[in-house]
């Protein structure tokens, strides 16, 4: 306490050091004065008294010393003087220092702005209580190896398995909700009673749901998100109790969950309903309907795979159980935060790998531009070393001028990282954050991102203090003095460089391979066979309200009503509707059987879509055989359906499948439907994803009052769509319309195209700094190399060396410290390729012609880097060379 | 008279706190005769190592400064025990005390001195 006090005083009193001696001055003063008379009085003369006194004192400049060193801190004030030096050194070169800055706050700036995502995404990507004992549990088939939970079979799994303390599912949904401005569809979740126990997270307001209030007989009850309370009841607190009508039924609200609360798998739903699994919802009871997923807290002490094993079991008794709706149903486990963020993490760790290497390459380049600058400071280091400074203090000195120069840097680097990051950020679609990613919302330069830029300075100030001291210790600090007596260091440093150089090289190749694997996968990405024409295409969802159309016979008069009224608007080409958009996803699946064949209980599983008679030809889909829906082909009408090409290459290899029939795994009677037509395989996965067979239905046999409406224009085809919304609520202004945009946007803002563009340019842009940093590191160390060969090059000439001979062996240095860096880093890349074997989409990992265009690019850079100092070799004149030395 | 003692480490302190507790308030001057006046001569203390003991006692709260004139008329500042100054006092007496008992049992064999 008592030390503490001082050392604070100390710390403080540096700043009023000159105050503190003036009054020092003054008191010594007055003590020579008392003992002056004092002697006086005792009988010496005036001359003796003050010589007595000054000695009795010890020294005058002895004590002001011993007062001073009491009264600061010795050693920060040496730091201060230090700092200072550093400074002046740092700005008498502002060529070397806005270079050496500039080149690491890059470097910094990237690495910490991708682990500000790295920290957001793959550290802190759940915010629950002891979120490593939440799992996502479902069912798997081969198709789908994470497909999803049928209710039975959840109901049979969590009564069966015993590693889990609870276990809940939830299903997305969408209400329709009257708002002031009108209908509006809301997203919404429907989950079982335990599922807000199970995250572990508390309403803010009002109460969680009971046990039971899942069940068919209990109140109809809604919990809501902090946003919907905010944005929908204006932040009432009398919110709770209060009812609330849903697609028009009425639910009463029982609670408002904080604002902190995101629920990533599916982060949009503003209403929080309980199940209430029945009959009426014919998908709830039957075994082999599939739209649960479910999450589970796992007892203490049980792992995840333990858990999976226990859930696999369960899966096969269920399968022997009930073999014709469970077979080849088995189960996933895995942690919840796989499920979150596992389809990113390999882009993220590729960026952070990347951007890891540019900081790389940018110390490297400042480490060697330290080397020449301490090369060039020989003379400086000797004199002063001569002059009494101690190795320690010189070495201080480049530990403080490396500390400053990072320091400076770090704060340069931090500030533009939090740009970056708010840039990258902005970058990502809103809707994708918000839906997918609600993690990222507190991004930010908080306490990990600052530990880890922390890091990088304290990692960054040893290799800069260390390389000069390294260099100074290798050579006599005397020698310096000396004239022309470099050779010897001269040919270790050109090592050192060199070394640094290949290093440097190596670590650009590998981002370039990286680069250009990327960049081509994103290419081919973006040239997959759509198999429609994708321009001039509007699209929006529609929800008719389930009251008003609670009928089939109503919604199909009232879909074809509404396309009749949109084919006629101006500039309007064609106007169809789907119930899922083409390039969203491989799902809402069917299980089918044909009649006629053998059938071993299988599950054929095709994707299902119901779409009207004009769909393909508004989306521009080739007819390959029969034909296609007509216009009246509703319930009345024979079954029928369209059938895509991989669909008969794989039940019907070489056969012609016009004409067969077929049905649901039982073949009930009303579910055989005839196939009439095969169409290209319209692209209805997202861009990665494989073409599965896929069977459309007329949507007027199978009318639903959600779809997807998809009108064909001959004029910009995004102004089309308020006028499409306009006309829509004209007719019904109790309809929902939600989603609008276009066909375009619609691919290019798809997560899949998003994560591959953004990783191939986040990367390209590393790539595209590395090169000429690359290529800064080679030009500066042959030019280096040339400056001190200068008097060996003259006298070569001297002796008859062809300008030419000189300008090859400068070259020749070059090309070999390229060639060797090039090697390397190709090696490297087959390596660090195997990152990016998961982010690939249509690309090998080898693929040769990246890797020779790599390697053209940096032996071209690196000729060129070379090619200055050669020129400036040949064209050294030999008599000044010998002279100058 | 032989040759003077130079101050033992660590004692300065005490005895300027010592000085301080029997005079009220001094200035730098007085507490450097003082002492030496106090060791009958036998230390040689250089007066000008009492100030950055002071300006350290200061620093530790145990003795506060202010301006005053001497009592020949000179401009000088004036030292005082604070509380802390006091307390610390009393703790490194105890603290000296104990030492030179033990260090006394020692160099006069082991048996109670009583």
């Amino acid at each position: 306490m008592k030390k503490l006090r001082a050392a604070l005083r100390r710390l403080v009193g540096m700043f009023s050091a000159e105050r503190r001696e003036r009054e020092f001055a003054s008191e010594i003063e007055g003590h020579l004065e008392m003992h002056i008379d004092d002697n006086v009085r005792a009988g010496m003369t005036a001359e003796e008294a003050r010589r007595y006194a000054l000695v009795k004192l010890g020294g005058l400049e002895k004590t002001r010393q011993a007062y001073h060193d009491r009264g600061s801190v010795p050693f920060f004030e040496t730091l201060m003087q230090d700092l200072s030096f550093a400074a002046r050194q740092l700005w008498k070169n502002p060529g070397f220092t806005i270079t050496a800055v500039l080149m690491l706050s890059l470097g910094i700036a990237g690495s910490v702005a991708i682990f500000a995502f790295v920290d957001a995404a793959l550290l802190r990507p759940l915010p629950y209580p002891e979120p490593n004992g939440l799992v996502d549990v479902t069912e798997s088939v081969a198709m789908f190896p994470h497909a999803n939970l049928s209710y039975p079979d959840y109901l049979d799994w969590k009564r069966m398995n015993r590693s889990f303390r609870s276990f809940d599912v939830y299903r997305g949904t969408g209400y329709l909700l009257n708002t002031p401005s009108g209908i509006e569809p809301v997203a919404g979740e429907q989950v079982t009673d335990g599922f807000f126990h199970t995250l572990g997270i508390a309403p803010l307001l009002g109460r969680d749901f009971y046990l039971g209030e899942d069940l068919l007989s209990a109140p109809r009850t809604v919990i809501l998100s902090y946003s919907a309370w905010q944005k929908r009841f204006s932040g009432r607190k009398d919110v709770v109790g209060q009812a609330v009508s849903l697609s028009g039924m009425p639910y009463t609200i029982v609670g408002v969950m904080p604002d902190s609360f995101e629920f990533a798998p599916r982060n949009n739903a503003e209403f929080w309903t309980t199940m209430h699994a029945s009959s009426a919802n014919g998908c709830d009871l039957r075994r082999s309907c599939h739209g649960l997923v479910g999450v589970a807290r796992m007892k203490d002490g049980v792992t995840v795979a333990a858990a999976l094993a226990d859930m696999k079991a369960i899966a096969q008794q269920l399968e022997r159980q009930y073999p014709d709706d469970n077979r080849g149903q088995g189960a996933v486990v895995q942690p919840l935060s796989e499920l979150v963020v596992g389809d990113i993490r390999p882009i993220l760790l590729l960026l952070l790998t990347g951007a890891g290497l540019l900081l790389l390459i940018a110390c490297v380049n400042v480490a060697s531009l330290l080397l020449v600058r301490s090369e060039s400071r020989r003379k400086e280091i000797a004199v002063r070393g001569a002059l009494g400074a101690s190795p320690l203090r010189l070495a201080r000195q480049f530990v403080t001028e490396g500390v400053l120069l990072v320091f400076g840097s770090n704060l340069l680097g931090l500030a533009c990282a939090f740009f970056a990051s708010r840039m990258l950020l902005r970058l990502i679609p809103k809707d994708m954050v918000v839906l997918h990613m609600p993690y990222l919302r507190d991004l930010g330069l908080n306490f990990h991102v600052m530990c880890f830029a922390a890091g990088i300075a304290l990692l960054a100030t040893a290799i800069f203090s260390l390389t000069p001291m390294v260099r100074l210790s290798f050579g006599e600090v005397q020698e310096g003095l000396t004239e022309g007596s470099r050779g010897s260091s001269g040919v270790l440093w050109r090592k050192i460089g060199a070394n640094l150089t290949v290093l440097e090289l190596a670590t650009a190749t590998v981002l370039l391979v990286g680069a250009g694997l990327l960049g081509k996968s994103f290419y081919h990405l973006l040239h997959v066979d759509l198999n429609f024409e994708p321009d001039h295409l509007s699209i929006l969802s529609v929800a008719l309200p389930d009251k008003t159309y609670a009928k089939d016979e109503q919604m199909v008069a009232a879909r074809r009503q509404l396309l009749e009224r949109i084919s006629v608007l101006p500039g309007v080409v064609s106007a169809a509707t789907t119930s899922t958009l083409p390039t969203t996803y491989n799902g809402n699946t069917e299980w089918i059987r044909f009649v006629g064949r053998e059938y071993n209980g299988k599950h054929n599983e095709v994707n299902e879509r119901d779409v009207t008679p004009n769909f393909f030809s508004t989306m521009k889909t080739r007819l390959i055989r029969g034909r296609f829906f007509v216009p009246d082909e509703d319930g009345t009408k024979p079954r029928v359906v369209i059938v895509n090409q991989a669909f008969v290459k794989q039940y019907f290899p070489n056969q012609d499948p016009l004409g067969t029939r077929i049905g649901d795994t039982a073949l009930s009677p009303k579910s055989i439907k005839e196939i009439v037509g095969v169409v290209d395989d319209l692209r209805e996965a997202a861009l990665d994803e494989p073409i599965l067979p896929a069977v459309y239905f007329p949507a007027d046999q199978n009318p639903e009052t959600y779809f997807n409406l998809i009108v064909r224009t001959t004029q910009d085809e995004k102004t089309l769509l308020p006028t499409l919304v306009a006309t829509i609520h004209q007719f019904d202004a109790g309809i929902g319309t939600a989603d609008e945009t276009t066909m375009m946007m619609y691919i290019n803002e798809s997560q899949t195209a998003y994560l591959h563009r953004s990783s191939a340019w986040l990367v390209g842009g590393f790539a595209a700094i590395a090169l000429p940093l690359g290529m800064i590191g080679l030009y500066g160390v042959i030019a280096y190399s040339v400056s001190q060969r200068t008097r060996e090059i003259g006298v070569r000439m001297a002796l008859g060396a062809q300008r030419e001979i000189v300008q090859r062996m400068v070259l020749k240095e070059g090309g070999r410290l390229a060639v060797v860096g090039i090697v390397v880093g190709l090696v490297c890349s087959l390596a660090a390729t195997l990152l990016l074997r998961s982010v690939l989409f249509g690309v090998q990992t080898w693929d040769l012609g990246t890797l020779g265009g790599v390697a053209l690019l940096l032996a071209i850079a690196a000729l060129l880097a070379s090619y200055v100092p050669a020129r400036r070799a040949a064209s050294i004149d030999p008599m000044e060379a010998l002279r100058s030395e | 008279m032989g040759e003077k003692a130079d101050v033992w480490q660590g004692t300065l302190a005490l005895m300027v706190l010592k000085t301080l507790e029997g005079l009220g308030s001094l200035h730098g001057y007085g507490i450097a005769r003082r002492i030496e006046q106090i060791s009958g001569d036998v230390l040689s203390l250089n007066y000008g190592t009492v100030y950055p003991a002071l300006l350290k006692l200061e620093q530790e709260g145990a003795i506060v400064s202010e301006w005053g004139v001497s009592e020949n008329n000179r401009k000088a500042k004036f030292y005082k025990l604070t509380r802390v100054g006091r307390k610390q006092l009393e703790q490194e007496t105890n603290n000296w005390e104990q030492t030179t008992a033990i260090l006394a049992r020692f160099l006069h064999g082991t048996e109670d001195p009583a």
